[in-house]
C-alpha cells in the first residue's frame, strides 16, 4: 500500500501539471463539502419554547465552507513537493529529529529534567504554570503507566482510567473512613489497583487484542458507572470531598496548624504562602514521574522486560520459546495498574475532591493518544505527546468552545501526518553485531 | 408472563437499532480489522440529520406520514453516508498498512471531533421531536396488564428485517458483495485479482454509515430526544454485540444487537435501571471468556 503511494507521488512530480485534473479534484471537493455542510452547518435548530424545534438557515456558512475546501484543497494540490521523499535517508524535519532524539536520549532527557526541577524557581514562572505543569506531569506519568501495557507488552487498553479511579477512589475512601494520609495511603492505592488488573486480566488477558481493548472499555465504563451509582459508599455523583493534602514529612501546609503540630511554613521559619503547597505537589508528582520512569527502564532490562517486548512482536514464537503467555501479560497489566492507582491517588490528593467525572472515556482515550502520538514504546515520546495534548486545550481556551473540536482534529491530524508517532524510532532493546540497516523490515 | 413479554417487545425494538449500527462495525472490522470508533457519531449525526430533515418536510408542508417518511429516510440515509464516506477518506485511508492502533487512535480523535462538531453547531440541549407515529394495538392481555405493540415498535422491527434481508443478499449475490467477501478474506490477494480495494472499503463505509443513519432516524422516532452525545454509548453497546455475535458476521451483528437489546430491557425490567449498561458489559466479558471467537464468529487461525 504504501509502495503504491510512493509511486503515485513520484510520477506527480515528473509528469507535467495537469491543470484540468487540479481544479476537477478541488471541485469535487468542494461538493463533498456542500454536501456534508447543508445539513449540519446549515441548518440549524434551536427551542422556540413549549419543547418545540424551530430550525435557521445559514447557508452563507455552507458557502463559505464549499470555497474555503477548494482553496484549501486547490493549494494542497500545487504545494511544493519534493521528488523523492522517502522514509529514512534524509527524510522529513520530524524523522531527523526523532533519530537524533533516540541517539542523544540521556542527554535531553537531563536537559527537560533541569528544566522540570526548576521550573517553579524561574522568573517567569507563575502559579498557573505550576498547575498546568503539575497536570502534564499526571499525564506524563500515566502515559508511562500505560506504555507498559500498550507499548511494551502490545496490550491495547481503553479502559486505563478505572485503574487511576480504583487509585484514587481507594485514597479517598481510606482518607474518609480511616483517617490515612496521603503517604499512607499510596501503596495501597497501587496495590488495590494491581489487584484490580490482574483481577480484570486474569479472565481476558487470553483474548486477540481488540476484544481486549472492547472488554477494557467495558470495565472502565463498568467501574465509572458503578462510583456513579453506588452513593452510600462512594457519593454517587456528588463525590468525595475534603480529600487530605500531602504533608511534607509530617508538615501540613497550612496558615495555622492545631495544637502540637508545625507547619511547614514555621519549621523553615517561612512566611506561609499557599504557593508552597502548589510548588510541593509539583514535586511530588515529579518524584512520582521519576521513579516510574525509572522503574519501567529497569524493567526493560530484566527477563520480564523482554518477554514482554519480546510477546508484542510475536506471541507464537514466544510460545514456542516456553513463554507462558498469560504470566507475562498479566505482569504487564498488574504492573501497569499499579502505576495508574499511584497516578490516581496523587491525583484526588492534588484536587482535594474527586467524582466519577473526572474518570470518563476520554480521560483512557486522552492517555492512549499520549502513548501512541507519542511513538508507542517511547518514553520521550510521551513526555513530548503529554506536553502537547494538556497545553495544546490550554492556548484554546481563548475560544473555549473549539478547545475540544481542535483536540479531537489535532489527533486526527498528528496520526495522518505521523502515523508511527511523533518520536518513533524504535530501536530494539538487544542487538545482536553487527547492527542491521537501520530501516531493515523486522 | 404479560410483563415479560412486554419487555420482550420493547428489547427487540431497542435490539433491531443496534443490531443496524453494529453491522457498521462487523463490516468494517470483517474487511480492514480496524474498530472504527467513530461509527456511533456517525449514527448520532444521522439521528441529527433525521431531525432537521423532519423539521424542513414540516416547514415545507408535507403531512402525509408515510411519504414524510420515506423522504426523511432517504436523505438521512444519504447525508449520513457523505459523513461516513469522509470520515474513511480523510481520517483512515492515509493510515492503511500503518501500524494497527495508528486508525484506532484516528477514529477517536475523529469521534471527539465530531461530537464537538455538532455540538457547537447544533446546541448542547436535547433535542425534542414530538411523536410522528402514535398507536399501536393490544397483542395479549391478562390480570389487567396488556401487552402493547406499538405502530412504531412493529415499524423498526419490520423496516430492520427489510433491510437485513436487502443486505445479506447484497452480500451473498451481487458483484460489490463479491468484492467484499474477498477482502474480507484477504486484502492483499484482493487486489492482485484486479478489485479496486479502496473503492470497495469506501462503500463498506458507505454502507454502514446509511444503516447507522436509519438507526439513527428510529431513535429519534422511538424516544423523542437526541443530544450530541448519544452516539459514544450506543457505539460501545453496538460494537460489544457485533463482538458478541462474533466479528465479521453479517448474521451474528444482528444477533448480537437482539441480544443486547434484550438484556438491556430484562435488566431494566426486572432488576435496576442503574446498571443496565453494567450488565451489558458483564455479559460481554462473560461471553468472550467462554466463547472468544463469539456466538457465529468462526476461530482465527493464526499465521506464523
Amino acid at each position: 500500500m504504501t509502495a503504491a503511494s510512493g509511486l503515485a507521488v513520484d510520477k506527480a512530480a515528473h509528469t507535467p501539471f495537469d491543470w484540468a485534473a487540479v481544479i476537477k479534484d478541488a471541485v469535487l471537493a468542494a461538493l463533498v463539502a456542500t454536501l456534508l455542510a447543508l445539513p449540519l452547518i446549515g441548518l440549524q435548530t434551536y427551542d422556540i419554547g413549549g419543547g418545540a424545534l424551530g430550525i435557521r438557515t445559514h447557508f452563507d456558512w455552507v458557502v463559505m465552507t464549499a470555497a474555503a475546501v477548494f482553496a484549501g484543497r486547490l493549494a494542497w494540490q500545487l504545494r511544493p513537493r519534493r521528488a523523492h521523499r522517502r522514509e529514512g535517508a534524509g527524510g522529513s524535519l520530524f524523522t531527523r529529529l526523532a533519530a537524533w532524539t533516540s541517539r542523544q536520549t540521556s542527554a535531553i532527557a537531563l536537559i527537560i529534567l533541569a528544566f522540570a526541577v526548576a521550573l517553579p524557581f524561574l522568573p517567569f514562572s507563575s502559579r498557573y504554570l505550576i498547575d498546568l505543569g503539575t497536570t502534564v506531569l499526571i499525564y506524563v506519568m500515566l502515559g508511562w503507566g500505560l506504555n507498559v501495557v500498550v507499548g511494551l507488552a502490545g496490550l491495547l487498553d481503553l479502559g486505563y482510567v478505572a485503574f487511576y479511579a480504583v487509585g484514587a477512589y481507594t485514597f479517598a475512601l481510606l482518607a474518609r473512613d480511616l483517617g490515612f494520609s496521603f503517604w499512607e495511603a499510596l501503596p495501597f492505592s497501587g496495590l488495590v489497583a494491581a489487584g484490580f488488573g490482574v483481577g480484570l486480566g486474569f479472565p481476558v488477558l487470553r483474548l486477540r487484542g481488540d476484544y481486549l481493548a472492547i472488554v477494557t472499555l467495558g470495565f472502565g465504563e463498568i467501574i465509572r458507572i458503578i462510583l456513579l451509582n453506588w452513593s452510600p459508599v462512594t457519593g454517587g455523583p456528588n463525590g468525595i470531598s475534603d480529600i487530605p493534602r500531602p504533608s511534607f514529612f509530617g508538615l501540613p501546609f497550612a496558615r495555622s496548624a492545631p495544637d502540637g503540630v508545625t507547619t511547614f511554613a514555621q519549621f523553615f521559619g517561612l512566611e506561609f504562602s499557599p504557593d508552597q503547597r502548589v510548588v510541593f505537589i509539583y514535586f511530588v508528582i515529579l518524584a512520582l514521574a521519576l521513579v516510574t520512569n525509572l522503574f519501567t527502564l529497569r524493567l526493560r532490562k530484566l527477563p520480564i522486560g523482554r518477554a514482554w517486548e519480546a510477546l508484542r512482536e510475536d506471541e507464537v514464537a514466544c510460545r514456542a520459546l516456553g513463554i507462558n503467555p498469560t504470566n507475562v501479560k498479566l505482569s504487564a497489566f498488574g504492573i501497569g495498574a499499579m502505576l495508574g492507582g499511584f497516578a490516581g491517588c496523587f491525583f484526588a490528593t492534588r484536587q482535594g475532591f474527586i467524582s466519577p467525572e473526572s474518570f470518563t472515556f476520554i480521560e483512557s482515550a486522552t492517555i492512549l493518544a499520549i502513548v501512541v502520538l507519542g511513538g508507542m514504546g517511547s518514553q520521550m515520546g510521551v513526555v513530548l505527546a503529554a506536553l502537547l495534548l494538556v497545553t495544546l486545550p490550554e492556548f484554546g481556551r481563548a475560544f473555549a468552545e473549539f478547545r475540544m473540536l481542535l483536540f479531537g482534529a489535532a489527533m486526527v491530524a498528528i496520526m495522518v501526518w505521523r502515523p508511527r508517532g511523533l518520536l518513533a524510532q524504535r530501536a530494539p532493546s538487544l542487538r545482536l553485531a553487527p547492527l542491521p540497516r537501520p530501516d531493515a523490515p523486522r | 408472563m404479560a410483563y415479560f413479554l412486554q419487555q420482550l417487545i420493547n428489547g427487540l425494538t431497542l435490539g433491531s437499532i443496534y443490531g443496524l449500527i453494529a453491522i457498521g462495525y462487523t463490516m468494517v472490522y470483517g474487511i480492514i480489522g480496524m474498530i472504527n470508533f467513530a461509527h456511533g457519531e456517525i449514527y448520532m449525526i444521522g439521528a441529527f440529520i433525521s431531525i432537521i430533515a423532519l423539521l424542513v418536510l414540516g416547514l415545507a408542508g408535507v403531512s402525509y406520514v408515510p411519504l414524510a417518511l420515506a423522504l426523511v429516510l432517504l436523505t438521512t440515509m444519504f447525508f449520513t453516508s457523505v459523513y461516513g464516506w469522509t470520515v474513511e477518506r480523510l481520517a483512515y485511508r492515509p493510515l492503511r498498512g500503518s501500524h494497527r492502533l495508528a486508525p484506532l487512535i484516528s477514529a477517536i480523535g475523529m469521534s471527539i471531533f465530531l461530537q464537538n462538531y455538532v455540538q457547537i453547531l447544533q446546541g448542547a440541549r436535547e433535542k425534542p421531536m414530538p411523536p410522528l407515529i402514535q398507536g399501536g394495538f393490544n397483542v395479549f392481555e391478562s390480570g389487567g396488564f396488556g401487552v402493547r405493540l406499538s405502530y412504531l415498535q412493529l415499524l423498526i422491527m419490520l423496516l430492520t428485517l427489510v433491510l437485513m434481508i436487502a443486505f445479506t443478499t447484497l452480500i451473498a449475490a451481487t458483484r460489490l458483495g463479491r468484492a467484499q467477501r474477498a477482502c474480507a478474506q484477504d486484502i492483499g490477494m484482493a487486489a492482485l485479482l484486479g478489485v479496486d480495494v479502496d473503492r470497495v472499503i469506501s462503500t463498506t463505509f458507505v454502507m454502514g454509515a446509511a444503516l447507522a443513519a436509519v438507526a439513527g432516524l428510529m431513535v429519534t422516532l422511538y424516544y423523542g430526544v437526541v443530544d450530541f452525545f448519544i452516539g459514544f454509548l450506543a457505539g460501545v453497546k453496538a460494537f460489544t454485540a457485533a463482538v458478541l455475535g462474533g466479528i465479521g458476521s453479517l448474521p451474528g451483528a444482528m444477533l448480537g444487537g437482539v441480544l443486547i437489546g434484550l438484556i438491556e430491557a430484562f435488566w431494566s425490567g426486572y432488576f435496576s435501571a442503574e446498571y443496565k449498561d453494567v450488565s451489558v458489559f458483564v455479559v460481554l466479558i462473560l461471553v468472550l471468556v467462554l466463547r472468544p471467537t463469539g456466538l457465529l464468529g468462526r476461530p482465527e487461525l493464526e499465521k506464523v
